[in-house]
């Protein structure tokens, strides 16, 4: 299992250099000039040493090299001087800068990933509690009017894009009902019970909206793999045995079904995050969703860039847990 | 295959997996509503004959009526026609784009499971593109390469190619995948052996004897990329970084209606049903096919 792991890991590393090769070619191929908002006075031959001090001029290879060096050495180091306060090496480093605000790209993630964890964190861990028992019961019940709503309401969930059912939800229960406010204030602190409500009103919706979109996911695959294991041998078994139905599903059989579910659940962590751009979008959470349209509209190259490797990286994180996860759960499953 | 009922007249298998098809309620239904959403998006501009750019200060912002049975935009546009010309560009950049990804994703998988000297370099490649962001990429190769396009084939067909054309290369991987396995399955039979023994060339094996074979996961992968396709141009159209607001599409329409939620909700309510059930009866369509394709299932 560890050697798997490592190898894994070992190959992991060439995925994520041509990811970088891959986002930083469409964007240094892009046909855009970094001087071409400078004024139309200025002679050419200063116009090209400009070019040469942003280091325009070097060959394509060299460039991708030191921005390589730049993200994977010069950015974690700054980030570990951050957390630590330790200093390594006296010279100042250079950060990737935003275009648009002028700040360490890195800090502004650091600024908008919390608010992103909390709304997909908390939607992702309500789309499993739903999907898990409904997944569970359709399974148990199949074809009952149980099973066929709840297909039909999942294969709706897979269908209904989120921007809709996040408008829609808009105007049912901002505009039409006024329940829950339509964006979602992350400057609001909780002190006491009348702010946790607040609170709970704002997040209401947005989590909803990508809870139901992942549960209709999870449980498709949930119930599946109930039906896989409902059949088994192992099941007939523990029946004949004179345990009780509820401990033959509920512990024989969902521990085993659980299994494909988790990695499924772990391959869709990045995805997620995905999804929740467009969400964010929909109730103005400003979270990394956010920053990355921000950025995109702003024609902010450097923060585009890093927030589209972050995802490329959970990526490649989450499908290395996922394989690893699948071999620790299943004993039957041996990489070696 | 074998009939034991002489009696009978031999039958196309097209026929048993129409008959199979029939069985399922959702894919029935699903088809009906997508022929007749075609009708309604390509024949409906004939019949409605108003123009969807016709703009009309007097009835702007209206309800719906019979005049303007969805009633009107901001502009005094009618919603009516303008859902029929967006849904021409949506349902034609979806059938395009998945047909753009079917040739891709076939081709590779074909060449991935056919010829085994390059079948772990187009895995590893196949793998790359599935660990890419693609929502992010899809939004900064849009950003980026827009005014180029745009410039080179007018407003219109430039955005078109380009959103078909990134759509199609994000969307290939699961199609190789799947023609890959089955061509690797196909490759043990007996008639591939035999077809071989004959002294086949490569290029005929591929197109007479293994394509044909692997027709019934394209065609449900094909739905499933319909589907896809329709729901990421929205996607992109939505994040204002699809089509412009004079060529609509369903998702710029839904885009376009955001800022009239308090007033006219219904402008958000038509587009987003409009996609929502295309591509809920595209997937019941692709559901019912992997039943009706399955020979295990057909027979019973």
């Amino acid at each position: 299992m560890l050697t798997y792991t490592i190898r894994r890991l070992l190959i992991a590393i060439p995925t994520l250099l041509f990811i970088s090769l891959i986002i930083f070619l469409i964007l240094d191929l892009a046909p855009s000039d970094p001087t071409a908002s400078l004024p139309l006075t200025i002679p050419p031959e200063v116009r090209a040493e400009i070019r040469a001090s942003l280091g325009l001029d070097e060959p394509v290879h060299i460039r991708f090299g030191l921005w390589l060096y730049q993200f994977f050495v010069n950015e974690p180091i700054n980030l570990i001087e951050q957390w630590t306060g330790a200093s390594f090496g006296e010279e100042s480093r250079p950060r990737v800068v935003s275009w648009q605000t002028r700040s360490p790209v890195v800090d502004l993630i650091a600024q908008r990933m919390p608010q992103t964890l909390w709304v997909v964190g908390t939607s992702y861990v309500v789309g499993i509690l739903i999907a898990v028992p409904i997944g569970v019961i359709s399974a148990y019940r199949q074809y009952s009017w149980f099973d066929q709503l709840g297909t039909f309401i999942s294969m709706l969930g897979f269908s209904v894009p989120t921007f809709f059912t996040g408008v829609l939800f808009i105007v049912i229960f901002s505009v039409q009902l006024g329940w829950f406010p339509s964006v979602y204030d992350t400057t609001h602190v909780v002190t006491d019970f009348a702010s946790f409500w607040v609170q709970i009103k704002q997040i209401i919706m947005p989590v909803m909206v990508l809870g139901l979109f992942n549960a209709s996911q999870i449980s498709r695959f949930m119930r599946a793999s109930m039906l896989d294991n409902l059949n088994q041998d192992y099941v007939r078994t523990a029946r004949a045995k004179g345990l009780s139905e509820q401990v033959v599903v509920l512990v024989h059989v969902l521990r085993n079904s659980m299994i494909p579910v988790v990695t499924v659940i772990a391959l869709g962590v990045p995805q997620v995050f995905g999804g929740a751009i467009i969400t964010e979008q929909v109730f103005k959470v400003n979270g990394l969703g956010h920053l990355l349209i921000g950025a995109i509209q702003g024609g902010d190259i450097p923060t585009v860039q890093t927030l589209t490797f972050i995802f490329a990286f959970l990526i490649v994180l989450f499908n290395l847990i996922a394989d690893v996860l699948y071999g620790i759960l299943d004993p039957r499953i041996r990489y070696d | 295959m074998t009939d034991t009922t002489t009696n009978q007249a031999p039958r196309n298998q097209w026929w048993d997996v129409w008959d199979q098809f029939k069985t399922h309620k959702g894919a029935l239904l699903g088809a009906g509503f997508f022929v007749f959403m075609l009708l309604f998006v390509y024949l409906g501009p004939y019949v409605w004959g108003i123009d969807p750019g016709h703009i009309d200060p007097r009835v702007r912002n209206q309800g719906m009526s019979f005049a303007h049975p969805m009633g009107t935009d901001q502009l005094g546009r009618d919603m009516f026609a303008r859902m029929m010309a967006g849904g021409q560009i949506s349902i034609a950049v979806g059938l395009t784009a998945m047909l753009l990804s079917l040739v891709l994703g076939t081709f590779i998988g074909v060449l991935a499971g056919y010829f085994k000297r390059i079948d772990g370099l187009l895995m590893r490649f196949t793998d790359l593109f599935l660990a890419l962001p693609l929502l992010p990429l899809l939004l900064v190769i849009v950003m980026l390469y827009r005014d180029p396009l745009r410039a080179a084939f007018g407003p219109e067909t430039g955005i078109f190619i380009l959103i078909v054309f990134v759509i199609g290369i994000t969307s290939w991987m699961q199609t190789a995948r799947i023609v890959r396995g089955d061509v690797l399955a196909l490759k043990e039979r007996e008639f591939v052996l035999a077809a071989r023994s004959i002294g086949t060339p490569p290029h005929r094996m591929i197109l007479r004897h293994l394509l044909p074979n692997v027709m019934s996961p394209i065609m449900v992968s094909a739905t499933l990329g319909i589907a896809n396709a329709i729901i990421t141009e929205s996607a992109l159209s939505f994040l204002g970084l699809g089509f412009p607001s004079d060529f609509p599409t369903w998702g710029r329409l839904l885009f376009d209606g955001t800022d009239w939620l308090q007033r006219n909700p219904e402008r958000v309510i038509w587009p987003g049903l409009a996609i929502s059930l295309t591509v809920l009866s595209v997937n019941y369509i692709g559901d019912g096919l992997r039943d009706a394709l399955d020979p295990r299932i057909r027979g019973r």
